[in-house]
């Protein structure tokens, strides 16, 4: 029995010392929800209230009440097109080659190490690199183009860590079988390395857009305009080809900028049209990772049962 | 059984060409598939195939035996280069498949083309993440062959082979994966049979199936023996004795014996195969 009790003690012991971590967790916890809570409550109860469609759909103004972000809004939504559509297959086509097609060496270790790096230098500097190579060097202006294309860079080492990381855990089985079918190396990809990695490369590529959508520096430092009271050309055109590339080269505001400016304001108007640009970028950032989890969880369902 | 001139030496002594001359009179000369001759295999620095030398006969099942780590997986896996997608890895000697008279794992000949000549069905069953149908046809893709009545034929003919036709027949549209795992094997052997290979390899096929699976497959061997030529590593000496014609005990990266299986089960010439066979090592 003298063991029996011993075995007691030690249960007991254990039992106190996951109670003991367990409310060390919720204290944490409740203390980082606090404060984003606090946040996202002092956003809401400044701005919820200057959201309706007149702030949505006009032109920023010098009269608070009258101002809207209907520049910054588009400016963000083309701006986000472009960094996409530059980014994920860049990003994609990258990691895909470091991880299925690369020798491993040192040359594509040192490259993996920079890349990595590369996630973690701060946005400024690629807003000064986009400064002087794209705007001043090509001479290609503060342009929608531009802002993607800085934006793009910014995110690329996330998509490419992203989709080497997804490409590394499809299972090797999956690969063995693959080759040992005689599949030569872009089959495998193409056909079974990359639908299994599809999730994962999606969730990367929108967490990184997702960042994107928030950064205000690098665009600052282009110098993206702080005022438009116009919109870009339409992308769409009643006249064939029907597309028209002429908004690439337009001047343009994002949101963030727009909050930026306006907090800068000594009226209390523009900082109440400041919040409600933050509530709607926070909702905007909500949704594309809502998006992310629902892609996520849909071609997960389809990858395996 | 470390020193490997000893293992050479009792390697020539037992399986030298007497031996399998025997074989092959009894067999009112059988024809060979594939022949292996001295072949050896390096991991990196280590050597994992210390010189192997036999022939595989056609449209026989033969089987390799021997304790974890003898390479015997490792030998089966040479037969259609899986191993080179892999780096650090070297072949030297020759498997020369016949009728073409190509050595497999000669460094000039593409690892695609032998795979291409050479069916696998792995350890673990793992069919793509796609249907049944297109988990059947994806050699068939991969080989060119798109014309659709074309694919469908060959896709029912190795699915009728794999004794799988009657139980998928009604959802060919379905993801393989709802199959259970021993129909999931059963499919993968369906995917490498549809391109017609000269040459099955099974590596281990029945490892992770129940008993009843495992003798669905091993009847299934039977009755493919007729039109293919199958290699298989076999942890189970039991199903080795049952399925195969020819039986090569692998220690320690060299072939200790190969020979008729009745007689390697039976009346071994190798004290070591005995002592393998009879439970007494391994």
């Amino acid at each position: 029995m003298a063991g029996g009790i011993s075995e007691r003690r030690i249960v007991a012991a254990a039992k106190v010392q996951d109670l003991v971590f367990a409310l060390l967790g919720i204290v944490v916890l409740f203390f980082a929800m606090a404060m984003l809570a606090t946040l996202v409550i002092d956003l809401l109860t400044d701005g919820l209230a200057r959201i309706n469609m007149q702030f949505l759909s006009d032109f920023p103004s010098r009269r608070p009440a009258e101002a809207g972000i209907l520049s910054a809004w588009v400016g963000t939504t083309l701006v986000m097109f472009v960094t996409a559509l530059l980014a994920i297959p860049l990003g994609v086509g990258a990691g895909l080659y470091l991880e299925e097609y690369a020798p491993k060496n040192w040359l594509s270790d040192l490259i993996e190490i920079n890349v990595s790096n590369l996630a973690g230098v701060p946005s400024i500097i690629y807003g000064l690199l986009a400064l002087g190579f794209f705007v001043y060097a090509l001479g290609m202006g503060q342009t929608i183009l531009v802002g993607g294309m800085v934006l793009a860079l910014l995110i690329l080492p996330i998509v490419v860590v992203a989709t080497r990381e997804a490409v590394r855990a499809v299972p090797s089985g999956l690969r063995e079988s693959a080759y040992g079918l005689g599949c030569n190396r872009w089959q495998v990809v193409w056909s079974y390395v990359l639908p299994s990695a599809r999730p994962g490369i999606l969730t990367g590529a929108i967490v990184g857009l997702s960042r994107a959508i928030g950064e205000t520096a690098p665009i600052i430092t282009i110098g993206a305009l702080t005022f438009i009271a116009f919109l870009p050309p339409s992308p769409l055109q009643a006249a064939p080809p029907f597309l028209n590339a002429d908004w690439l080269s337009s001047p343009f505001t994002v949101m963030p900028i727009q909050m930026f400016n306006w907090t800068s304001r000594p009226q209390a108007g523009f900082h109440e049209n400041a919040a409600a640009t933050g509530v709607l970028l926070l909702g905007m950032t909500l949704i594309m990772n809502g998006f992310a989890i629902y892609l996520r969880y849909r071609l997960r369902k389809g990858l395996k049962t | 059984m470390s020193d490997p001139t000893r293992a050479s030496t009792l390697l020539r002594d037992n399986i030298g060409d007497p031996t399998m001359t025997q074989a092959s009179n009894s067999e009112t000369a059988a024809a060979i598939r594939a022949e292996v001759r001295d072949l050896k295999f390096w991991y990196g620095k280590f050597q994992a195939l210390n010189g192997v030398t036999m022939p595989i006969y056609d449209r026989k099942v033969t089987a390799i035996i021997g304790p974890s780590g003898c390479g015997k997986s490792t030998l089966l896996r040479c037969f259609n280069r899986i191993h080179d997608l892999y780096p650090g890895i070297r072949y030297e000697g020759e498997i020369n498949l016949a009728p073409e008279n190509v050595n497999l794992v000669e460094r000039g000949i593409d690892p695609i083309l032998v795979r291409l000549l050479v069916g696998m069905v792995f350890q673990k069953p793992n069919p793509f993440p796609k249907s049944i149908f297109e988990n059947v046809a994806a050699g068939l893709y991969v080989r060119g062959i798109r014309n659709k009545s074309e694919v469908e034929g060959r896709v029912e003919e190795a699915l009728r082979q794999a004794a799988i036709w009657n139980e998928v027949k009604d959802r060919l549209s379905k993801p393989a994966y709802e199959l259970s795992g021993g129909q999931q094997q059963r499919l993968c052997i369906a995917r490498a049979l549809a391109p017609k290979p000269k040459l099955l390899l099974l590596d281990e096929p029945t490892s992770a199936l129940d008993p009843i699976a495992t003798a669905k497959i091993e009847e299934l061997m039977d009755s493919l023996v007729k039109d293919v030529t199958i290699l298989i590593v076999t942890h189970n000496l039991a199903q080795a004795a049952r399925i195969s014609k020819h039986t090569a005990f692998m220690h320690m990266g060299n072939l200790i014996e190969f020979g008729e299986t009745e007689q390697m089960f039976t009346n071994p010439t190798v004290t070591q195969t005995q002592d393998y066979v009879t439970g007494r090592f391994g």
